[in-house]
């Protein structure tokens, strides 16, 4: 069974960090991956850029694009994507493709600011 | 307590300020008021949390405990009542700071901390006593190290600050919840605000760049909060973007000894990947409004100058193009000359030369005028008048790192006006 972790946190908490502290916490964050890496335990680790990078396609007719993530706090994340895309237009274009094979609620599209493709899991 | 149990109270205090000192300013209406509130309400929190562990919401704790405090001193000088125990006026906080934070939403916040950044930036204020004032208020940096970062005495910066509140105070200050048209006039003077506190740190020489540094990261701090009160303004995206982009090449920037390395001759492998990629995510995001701005505009130049692995991807035939477009939205002979130099690498020297040249009169005092048409002299070959030009750009630097960079090209100049040898004539 894979299990997915979604990282969640005040983002003006961790975004007061110094880098100094930033390091620090990513340091010892490694230490966990690397030991799982080691054990061929550990997939994707991404961290995503603040939320002000983030936009999100409202899946109705026709789908709406806002400013920041905006899926209603009632909605609970339920997977995610990774892909490579040339631009913010790109990436709206193939959440609306995924959209229209599955509508109702939003995706929020956040570009990746690590992305750690980590060990092979079968 | 160690260190350690006591570092995620200061975070949580730092990024708390902005909120609970503009709810607190609201309440009471006054600066100094609503500042020893809130840092009274600190002192409470760095005893009960350590126990009790975090609040809920930091921010609305601090403001209930600092508005309990700050009345109770009231009533304390006006009755000569006993102070209440200790803990007597949070003893219920628990309950209450959960409905505080209810009432507290976003659109509240948001009016709270745009009340506050707009008073630091009244348009009475100087530029230099706006910033100072933010630095205080808003960011919560000490005297001392606001006159650190200005490089000034603490005497003088005490003065400055306390010169800024008394002249908001005199002047006083509409606490309404501003309108439509007020707001995004606000909205564009605590944006220069936040640009100009960043070039602040930005500007700094070699020597001073290290002790400068917090104040481009409390300006990154500042506009990503901004960003997420106005999510969907184009330019608070570009101004995000742009300082994003330019931060991003601080490790970069100088030499061991101190000297300015210029974008072609930086290590761009110490470039801040992380932040260059938010900052094209930004500027990606501001262009599918269509509605672009002086702040979109040069963080699409940041952007080219980021995306390219050397100086020879430079696209700078589409970075003369976006200087074109600046000089429509904010014309300005600094602008104009930025342009110049992409001029001179698309068209040539010439062509930039002919470019500045109308724009002497403007910028005799200019330390960068000299230096730019300097080099474009010494690129035709004009060693003499590029001299004279790089004499007069010494005279004028504002830092001992731009003396040391124009000293550079003059040695060179020197050095390329000695007889050559043989050979090397040859080769030309």
């Amino acid at each position: 069974m894979l299990y997915a972790i979604l990282c969640y946190h005040d983002e003006d908490f961790v975004g007061s960090w110094s880098k100094e502290q930033d390091e620090a916490v990513m340091k010892k964050l490694a230490v966990v991956q690397e030991k799982l890496t080691s054990q061929g335990r550990l997939g994707p680790v991404a961290r995503l850029l603040p939320t002000t990078a983030a936009a999100t396609l409202r899946k109705e007719d026709p789908p709406l694009v806002l400013d920041g993530p905006y899926a209603e706090t009632k909605e609970q994340l339920l997977g995610f994507y990774i892909v490579d895309c040339k631009n913010l237009d790109e990436a709206l274009d193939v959440a609306r493709d995924l959209g229209a094979a599955n509508p109702g609620g939003a995706y929020e599209v956040r570009p990746v600011g690590v992305f750690r493709p980590g060990g092979k899991l079968t | 307590m160690s260190e350690a149990d006591t570092a995620w109270i200061e975070t949580a205090l730092t990024s708390a300020r902005p909120q609970a000192v503009g709810a607190l300013l609201r309440y009471f209406r006054d600066l100094d008021t609503a500042e020893e509130a809130f840092q009274n309400a600190c002192l409470r929190a760095l005893k009960t949390w350590p126990q009790n562990g975090p609040p809920r919401d930091p921010a609305a704790w601090l403001i209930m405990v600092g508005r309990n405090v700050a009345i109770d001193e009231v009533r304390r000088a006006r009755k000569q009542q006993p102070l209440p125990e200790d803990d007597q006026a949070i003893s219920d906080l628990g309950d209450a700071e959960g409905a505080l934070a209810e009432r507290l939403d976003g659109s509240h916040y948001r009016d709270d901390i745009l009340r506050l950044m707009f008073i630091c930036c009244h348009p009475q204020l100087p530029a230099t006593q706006q910033i100072a004032l933010a630095l205080r208020i808003v960011c919560g940096l000490t005297v001392k190290q606001i006159a650190r970062a200005f490089l000034v005495s603490d005497a003088a910066m005490e003065q400055r600050i306390t010169r800024a509140k008394a002249k908001v105070a005199e002047a006083g200050t509409p606490f309404e919840t501003p309108g439509a048209v007020e707001r995004s006039e606000r909205l564009a003077g605590v944006a220069a605000m936040i640009y100009l506190i960043f070039n602040e740190g930005y500007s700094a020489s070699g020597d001073t760049a290290e002790i400068r540094k917090p104040l481009c990261e409390e300006a990154i701090r500042l506009a990503r909060l901004l960003l997420r009160l106005f999510p969907s303004e184009p330019e608070i995206m570009g101004l995000t973007a742009l300082i994003l982009l330019q931060h991003a090449r601080s490790a970069a920037r100088f030499a061991a000894d101190g000297s300015l390395i210029l974008l072609d001759d930086q290590d761009r492998s110490l470039w801040n990947g992380t932040m260059i990629a938010e900052g094209l995510a930004l500027i990606d995001k501001a262009m599918r409004h269509r509605r672009s701005g002086p702040y979109q505009i040069q963080a699409a130049i940041a952007a080219l100058h980021a995306r390219a692995s050397t100086p020879e991807e430079t696209d700078w035939t589409q970075i003369d193009l976006l200087y074109g477009a600046l000089e429509v939205v904010q014309p300005s002979p600094v602008v104009t000359l930025n342009r110049a130099v992409a001029v001179s690498k698309v068209r040539g020297p010439q062509a930039a030369l002919e470019l500045i040249e109308p724009l002497a009169p403007k910028l005799a005092n200019y330390f960068h005028f000299y230096g730019v048409r300097g080099a474009f002299l010494m690129q035709l070959g004009r060693n003499d008048e590029a001299r004279i030009a790089f004499d007069r750009a010494i005279a004028l630097a504002n830092t001992s790192a731009e003396a040391a960079h124009i000293r550079m090209h003059l040695d060179r100049l020197i050095r390329d006006s000695q007889p050559k040898p043989k050979e090397s004539a040859k080769a030309k």
